[in-house]
């Protein structure tokens, strides 16, 4: 595989500390906070959509925040291009923001409920010196166009817009000024079932169009197995398990994403299972479990899994799973 | 294929709310007085009448006369002068200097924060008023030491609020949005989060106007204000105290114009909120 | 798998209509539809379609400004004609309701116990102990580990899964035949919605109780239901089998709806999306509400709206182009 890679994480961490009194901040114990990422390592090939997938605390949208810099990692490091993202300021700091975007989920809170979308735009335009003043209506124009408005949406507020058309004013703004990676934080999950899909078609065709590179985070496994071409799978703040969207619904090597995938209602009433999935709840991310992160719910879990946590290895092709049973899930050995 | 999906069509709202149209309406009628006082007033504010001391409202003096044989409306209208002016000069610093100080610090969140909440703990520990006249009484009485005393202490509520407002405003989505776009802070703060986040100080600017005008008069009163035989609502009323039985015209007129006017702050006020609610 | 049953109906709703405002606003337009014995019923849509609101007026629960026509016959009785004393003995008692938001619908500063209580207060004749013993019963039911400690722990001390089992151990204290759930997993994780899903369906086969279950998800309705009914803008524009519905959707915004949703084999390729949004209450198109963004739209879908029609026992469409929509083809 020569894909070139774009961005690369090193083991990255972050934690965020819980206010505590004077008394136990005296005591000389270890603050406790929150683990929202516990060692992530992954790759992003230019080109690509990778699918970040996962539950509720898994750490997927802290992910996303650090890897455009809204989040400074506490562990590890962020390459873009190689250069170390967390070490970037002034000409280059700006720079890395431009060429990575964020898009948000909450269609209600992302605009600036003052400003039309003309400025909005226009804004990223003039700040990121993008076009010269007197094209910028222009580039206003088919701005909109790229993302299916009609022009005339430009003098409007946007709380005069339904949920789905202000997910495109984000997505118009971020593409405004033209970055080359796009991460999408749970993108459609505030829009009705109807609207997603409209917005799943926008993206991928401005993906096939301005040749982005898309970090896709959803929780929606149906959602990111439609639209990635590889799959990463959260759990408590670090990747159990990434691979080729295909390999990894197929073939699941962790014993999590097999019990995510069953989990998930499939949409075809034949095949339907009367047994539950996955037993047990998500374990707090302040006191983690020592060993595997998931072996409080794995009906799999050796002695071994309770004190040694597994590292990402290989498994098949560009398919890594973090899990002490090897063979688990290997469509080749019928165990 | 564009989305053809109408943009909710309704229709923009000119009617600008009831509240507002009242006390906007008493405010520009103030002002109207405030500027040209001798349009209005039948006498001049300081023509003494030996021949008509405290007279009763009649045609010849409506709000009758005082103990100078002063006439009380041309005295009331002439107020409107120093009154407004207490209003807007004792606010309009508070007002601009507290909401930026609040902006920052509400944004910058951290030290900052806790620093600012000492100062605003001091502050309140003492009512409001003994610390203006603890201020005055050091600089000495007249109209710009009373300004110079409101303007110490009044920024802090102003800050008090507009931080509150910045903190809830800098969690959502738009903030960050600005932040991945690789926007300054002063760009984030002073042209995304500030417009969202200064209408409760306006409205609250609004009141402190109505209340800066009694301040100023309670100030007036006490002969810590605008200083006799100046035409001045707190020093009017003052002047007619002794007279409060006999002559009670002296002190009640200014009173109404007191009334009337913080009425006309409070509706303004509480119009602006209206109009100024965020839509989402 | 206990599969659809043909008994009859334990719950008949009739033209059920729910206005606002004075009427200015229809959030439920004659809606009918039936309920069988230990049958699951999903009632399915997106924001505004009015299914929410067509479960609350089931057993009246909906806002004093509202107004509920039609009729509800449960038991030989019509709900909506009910004198309030009899309404408390239905709700909550012969019919439970649980809801989206576990921790909004329970009370914060009570005791789990206590909350139970209450309902076995309301709708049985246990003593102390009896009550006591219950109540530790449906925790065990609903599967809370621990019951006898985690019944004097408060709503807070709950995770949203749990909470949302605590909410069930409370609906089913007085013996229900119906449980009405209104999106009650939609706040919850996907391996959670999971164990919940399954908890009410396994509840169904032992306690022999009928569901309706109200959802905007059609993979719930796949994994869950055995009927279903599809809502837009106010009215059900299909119904019918699961199985049937999802073979072949007969109605245009069914289709549409399936095909929104991402499923094997539609890997990286466009969607059959729908065009637009769904309409507000207050903006309905005239004629068919869906004609707007339909792409089947003829005149008549403009100007009439079509009637509910039955195509066999319990399988109906709204549609006038049904035939087209048919040959179209399902998406999934």
């Amino acid at each position: 595989m020569t894909q070139d890679v774009l961005i690369t994480a090193e083991d990255i961490g972050k934690h965020f500390p819980l206010p505590q009194g004077v008394v136990s901040r005296l005591s000389g114990r270890p603050a406790p906070a929150v683990h929202a990422l516990n060692g992530v390592s992954f790759q992003l090939r230019r080109g690509e959509t990778l699918g970040v997938v996962g539950e509720s605390g898994c750490g997927k949208s802290t992910l996303a925040r650090c890897l455009v810099r809204l989040h400074e990692c506490d562990e590890g490091r962020i390459l873009f291009e190689d250069q170390d993202i967390s070490a970037l300021s002034g000409t280059a700091r700006r720079a890395f923001n431009r060429r990575v975007q964020m898009i948000f989920q909450d269609p209600f809170g992302s605009l600036n409920p003052r400003m039309k979308v003309r400025s909005i735009l226009s804004e990223a335009l003039s700040v990121h010196k993008m076009r010269p003043a007197a094209d910028i209506p222009a580039r206003i124009a088919e701005l909109l166009d790229l993302v299916r408005l009609n022009p005339d949406a430009a003098d409007r507020y946007p709380h005069e817009f339904s949920g789905g058309q202000r997910q495109r004013i984000g997505i118009a703004r971020a593409l405004a000024v033209e970055p080359e990676v796009l991460v999408a934080d749970e993108l459609v999950s505030a829009l009705d079932v109807s609207v997603q899909a409209q917005v799943v078609n926008l993206l991928l065709d401005l993906q096939d169009k301005l040749h982005l590179t898309v970090v896709f985070v959803a929780h929606d496994l149906r959602l990111v197995r439609h639209i990635s071409h590889r799959v990463a799978v959260m759990y408590l703040g670090k990747v159990v398990e990434i691979g080729p969207t295909e390999d990894l619904f197929s073939a699941p090597r962790h014993p999590y994403t097999k019990a995510l995938l069953d989990a998930a209602p499939e949409l075809d009433p034949t095949r339907r299972s009367r047994t539950v999935a996955a037993r047990g709840e998500l374990p707090s991310p302040i006191n983690l479990p020592q060993g595997c992160l998931f072996h409080t719910r794995c009906p799999h879990a050796l002695d071994r899994c309770r004190t040694e946590r597994p590292a990402l290895t290989p498994r098949s092709p560009d398919h890594e799973a973090a899990c002490h049973l090897t063979e688990f899930g290997n469509p080749e050995t019928t165990t | 294929m564009t989305d053809l999906a109408p943009p909710s069509e309704r229709p923009r709202r000119l009617a600008l709310p009831r509240p507002l149209i009242l006390g906007g309406t008493i405010l520009l009628l103030s002002i109207a007085v405030a500027t040209f006082p001798t349009v209005f007033a039948p006498y001049e504010p300081d023509a003494f009448d030996y021949n008509a001391l405290l007279q009763g409202p009649s045609m010849a003096h409506p709000m009758g006369t005082d103990n100078f044989g002063r006439d009380v409306l041309s005295r009331v209208i002439h107020a409107y002068t120093i009154d407004m002016q207490i209003a807007i000069f004792a606010t309009i610093f508070p007002f601009f200097f507290g909401t930026i100080i609040g902006a920052l610090v509400g944004y910058a969140g951290g030290i900052a924060e806790t620093l600012f909440g000492r100062v605003v703990d001091a502050v309140i520990t003492f009512p409001f008023l003994v610390l203006v006249i603890a201020i005055v009484s050091v600089l000495g009485p007249g109209l710009v030491n009373m300004y110079i005393a409101i303007g110490v202490v009044g920024w802090v509520f102003y800050a008090r609020i507009t931080a509150a407002e910045i903190k809830v405003q800098k969690r959502l989505d738009y903030a960050d949005a600005g932040r991945a776009m690789g926007y300054t802070h002063m760009r984030i703060i002073f042209r995304h989060l500030l417009p969202n986040a200064i209408t409760p100080a306006v409205v609250y600017w609004m009141t402190d106007m109505a209340l800066a005008i009694l301040l100023g008069s309670s100030l007036g009163y006490l002969g810590l204000g605008a200083q006799p035989p100046a035409a001045e609502w707190g020093v009017q009323i003052a002047d007619g105290k002794n007279f409060m039985a006999t002559a009670w015209w002296i002190s009640v007129f200014p009173g109404v114009a007191i009334v009337l006017t913080g009425l006309g702050f409070s509706l303004t006020g509480d119009g602006l909120a209206e109009l100024l609610r965020t839509k989402r | 798998m206990s599969g659809p049953k043909t008994t009859e109906p334990v719950l008949d709703v009739r033209n059920l209509t729910a206005t606002f405002g004075d009427g200015e606003l229809t959030a439920v337009n004659d809606v009918s539809f039936t309920v069988g014995s230990g049958e699951v019923l999903g009632l399915v849509g997106e924001s505004g379609s009015g299914k929410s609101v067509t479960l609350r007026s089931i057993i009246r629960l909906v806002p004093a400004s509202g107004d509920v026509s039609g009729e509800v016959r449960w038991q030989g009785q019509n709900i909506l004609a009910m004198r309030d004393a009899e309404l408390r003995g239905v709700r909550g008692g012969q019919i439970s309701m649980i809801f989206q938001e576990p921790m909004s619908a329970l009370n914060p500063v009570l005791p789990v116990f206590t909350q139970i209580e209450e309902n076995l207060k309301a709708h049985t004749d246990l003593d102390g102990n009896g009550r006591r013993a219950r109540a530790r019963e449906l925790m065990d039911m609903v599967g809370i580990p621990d019951a006898a400690r985690r019944l004097k722990e408060f709503p807070h001390q709950f995770s949203g899964g749990m909470r949302q089992r605590v909410m069930i151990a409370i609906a089913l204290a007085s013996n229900p035949r119906l449980l009405l759930a209104d999106e009650p997993t939609t706040a919850l994780d996907v391996t959670i919605q999971d164990q919940i899903l399954k908890l009410i369906l396994d509840l169904r086969d032992e306690l022999s109780m009928s569901v309706v279950l109200v959802t905007h998800d059609l993979g719930v309705v796949a994994a869950t239901c055995d009927r279903m009914a599809v809502m837009y803008a106010g009215r059900i524009v299909e119904t019918g089998t699961v199985s049937e519905v999802f073979a072949q959707p007969n109605h245009a915004y069914t289709r549409g709806l399936l095909g929104s949703v991402p499923h094997a084999g539609t890997e990286r390729s466009r969607l059959l999306s729908i065009d637009g949004t769904p309409p507000p209450l207050d903006r309905i198109p005239p004629g068919c509400a869906f004609n707007p963004r339909c792409e089947f739209a003829t005149d008549a879908c403009r100007a009439t709206v079509p009637p509910l029609q039955d195509l066999s026992p319990g399988r109906s469409v709204a549609c006038f182009n049904r035939d087209s929509v048919v040959a179209a083809g399902s998406p999934v």
